[in-house]
């Protein structure tokens, strides 16, 4: 196995596990307010990744100075704004998350979930 | 005539303004708007479709006047026309259905609220349609998903707020995928329309470079499509959120917010990658076998169901199964009868959840099937649609699940390795099918065998609702339209499929 590329592209590999480290919080985490940091951890791995690709070294932001107008001296705008935008999504989404979460904690006096479940369930009989 | 390439935009932007607009309008005018919205988007959409028929091939508008591998476009071709125009039917229908509920269920003061949810999810759905650019697409996905989440809480019990929590989790593992999947698809090829990645995607194809990135990508964008909508594994938080959200939301649940993001797999199966890209890689082939055992397992979690609306929901398990199956033939044959699935499945099932609603008001509430017994005489016109939407489901012929079955078996005869497997899972979904469906309307027209009527038991007479028996009676006929007449609507499909390539 050559691990070269490995460890040349090592920002992107530090982001894949971090999405995979969040993405299994969010998915097995029993505790809501932890299932939210994973929510985040996810998301914020994918920006990294985003960020990451879309930099290349010795380029500046598109942004024009001293009237150097080549394409070599300037970075893709793009991604940025692919970031920007994903940050945008996960703020609203946390926030519904959240609210859910103080929703559930007012009326079970839990934040984990299975227990809601039960509790939802005595509730029916 | 012209003036028409405006329509698809119009639409999505009159839905999205008409959702702030309602914040500020009491209940009454947010319904009379968003009816209005509905209505209008669904003309829109059916003046596009004449248009596109008309000129015979896709146009594309682009957003701002940049062109292409700058701006944001959209692009409008018979399918995309058809499922808009469908969509906002059977969202009219749903909000016809439910709204005596609605206005039971939901406080006065919160009713604008759910007219908002309705507005931002016909704006999202629409967009999801028309969108040719990737991210906006994931965008919408997101708006999607939160205003779905918004109509299931919208009925604040401990129940809703659960099944809400649970939908919030699963749907946003599936947008992480599908957001990494996108990235990695950008990465790849350096442009997010639809058409140019299709171009750079086909060069490396033919070069024979970066495949195996490709396949990630391709594999983590149906991953997160199919949990967003719901395939067998992933399906924990459907029954809870379509059995206790109010009926309209559970209709609308089931038939088009699941359905928008299977038509945005059918997007990217055939825009954004090309299908024959997709059908000789190996994803198709998860994707039959997870289709085939939701197809089954559906069925057999909700036979083991005793609530007549979770059972509903767990069929809906079953239905995305087969949608899944069409797609893991990997044939155009197989998409087309996904794809009139899509349509057949979205008019049934909002059908069976406004009938059981009016099932289980004539029991007094009770959902429970032990207490349904004679409610198929106290409310005839629930009885008779509960009726029609089961044998639909089970498909018997005259109604639209017939024609979808079908087709999905004819899909299947020309496939080698394929055919058996699915022929077999629609022979033993389709008992499994009969068995609870039927159950169902036998318990409902069963007599009951006390003399007096017990307590909260009523007889609904049509006069009594006429929004929800008018309701109840188009969504009838659409089906008996789908299961009667079937030919110019497969026409169109494959019309729109040979224009997405």
């Amino acid at each position: 196995m050559d691990f070269g590329n490995l460890i040349r592209n090592y920002g992107e590999a530090v982001a894949m596990i971090l999405f995979g480290i969040g993405f299994s919080n969010l998915l097995l985490q029993k505790n809501l307010i932890k299932k939210i940091i994973g929510l985040n951890i996810m998301d914020t791995a994918t920006y990294l990744f985003l960020a990451l690709k879309g930099y290349i070294d010795g380029r500046k932001a598109p942004v024009l100075t001293d009237g150097v107008q080549s394409v070599e001296a300037y970075v893709n705008p793009i991604p940025s704004g692919l970031v920007l935008t994903g940050i945008v999504v996960s703020v609203s989404v946390t926030a519904l998350m959240l609210s859910l979460t103080i929703r559930l904690y007012r009326r079970y006096h839990t934040l984990d979930l299975d227990e809601i479940s039960t509790l939802l369930k005595k509730e029916e009989k | 005539m012209e003036f028409i390439r405006n329509f698809p935009f119009f639409s999505i932007v009159l839905s999205l303004f008409s959702g702030p607009l309602s914040s500020i309008l009491g209940g009454k005018w947010a319904k009379r708007v968003n009816g209005a919205v509905i209505v209008l988007c669904g003309l829109m959409s059916c003046a596009v479709l004449w248009y596109v028929c008309r000129t015979g091939e896709a146009f594309v508008y682009t957003m701002g006047h940049f062109p292409a591998p700058w701006g944001n476009e959209i692009r409008a071709g018979v399918l995309e026309a058809l499922m808009a125009a469908f969509f906002c039917v059977i969202m009219l229908l749903c909000m016809l259905g439910g709204s005596r509920e609605r206005e039971a269920e939901i406080q006065s003061s919160k009713q604008n609220l759910y007219y908002i949810m309705v507005d931002l999810l016909l704006c999202s759905l629409l967009a999801l349609l028309y969108t040719n650019d990737l991210f906006t697409a994931y965008v919408f996905v997101e708006i999607n998903t939160i205003s779905a989440c918004g109509l299931i809480m919208i009925r604040q019990n401990g129940h809703t707020f659960e099944a809400a929590t649970r939908y919030m989790i699963m749907s946003l593992l599936g947008s992480g995928l599908l957001l990494l999947g996108l990235c990695f698809l950008y990465d790849l090829t350096g442009h997010l329309l639809m058409s140019n990645i299709q171009e750079a995607v086909r060069a490396l194809a033919a070069q024979g470079q970066y495949q195996t990135p490709l396949l990630v990508a391709i594999c983590l964008m149906s991953v997160g499509l199919a949990i967003k909508s719901a395939l067998f594994p992933f399906h924990t938080w459907l029954p809870d959120a379509y059995g206790y959200s109010t009926v309209s939301s559970a209709a609308i649940l089931s038939s088009l917010v699941s359905k928008g993001y299977i038509f945005l797999l059918v997007k990217i199966f055939y825009r954004v990658i090309g299908f024959d890209i997709i059908s000789g890689s190996k994803v198709i082939h998860v994707l039959f076998v997870f289709g085939i055992a939701g197809m089954i397992m559906g069925s057999v979690d909700a036979i083991r169901e005793s609530d007549i609306r979770r059972m509903i929901a767990y069929s809906s398990v079953a239905q995305i199964g087969y949608i899944y199956m069409g797609f893991g033939l990997g044939t155009a044959a197989g998409v087309i009868a996904s794809i009139y699935h899509v349509i057949c499945h979205a008019s049934t099932k909002s059908l069976l959840f406004v009938a059981a609603s009016g099932i289980t008001q004539a029991s007094g509430g009770r959902s429970n099937f032990m207490d349904l017994d004679g409610a198929g005489y106290r409310d005839k016109l629930a009885g008779v649609a509960f009726t029609v939407g089961s044998l639909s489901m089970v498909g018997v012929p005259m109604f639209a699940g017939f024609i979808s079955k079908l087709f999905f078996a004819q899909a299947a005869v020309g496939h080698t390795l394929k055919m058996l497997p699915t022929l077999i899972a629609l022979a033993v979904s389709t008992i499994l099918n009969t068995v609870y469906f039927m159950k169902t309307v036998i318990r409902i027209y069963t007599p009951l065998k006390a003399d007096a009527l017990p307590e909260g038991y009523e007889e609904i007479s049509v006069r009594r609702q006429p929004a929800k028996s008018a309701a109840m009676i188009l969504f009838i006929l659409l089906n008996l339209i789908l299961g009667l007449n079937s030919e110019p609507v497969i026409r169109l499909i494959e019309r729109g499929l040979e224009m997405f390539s």
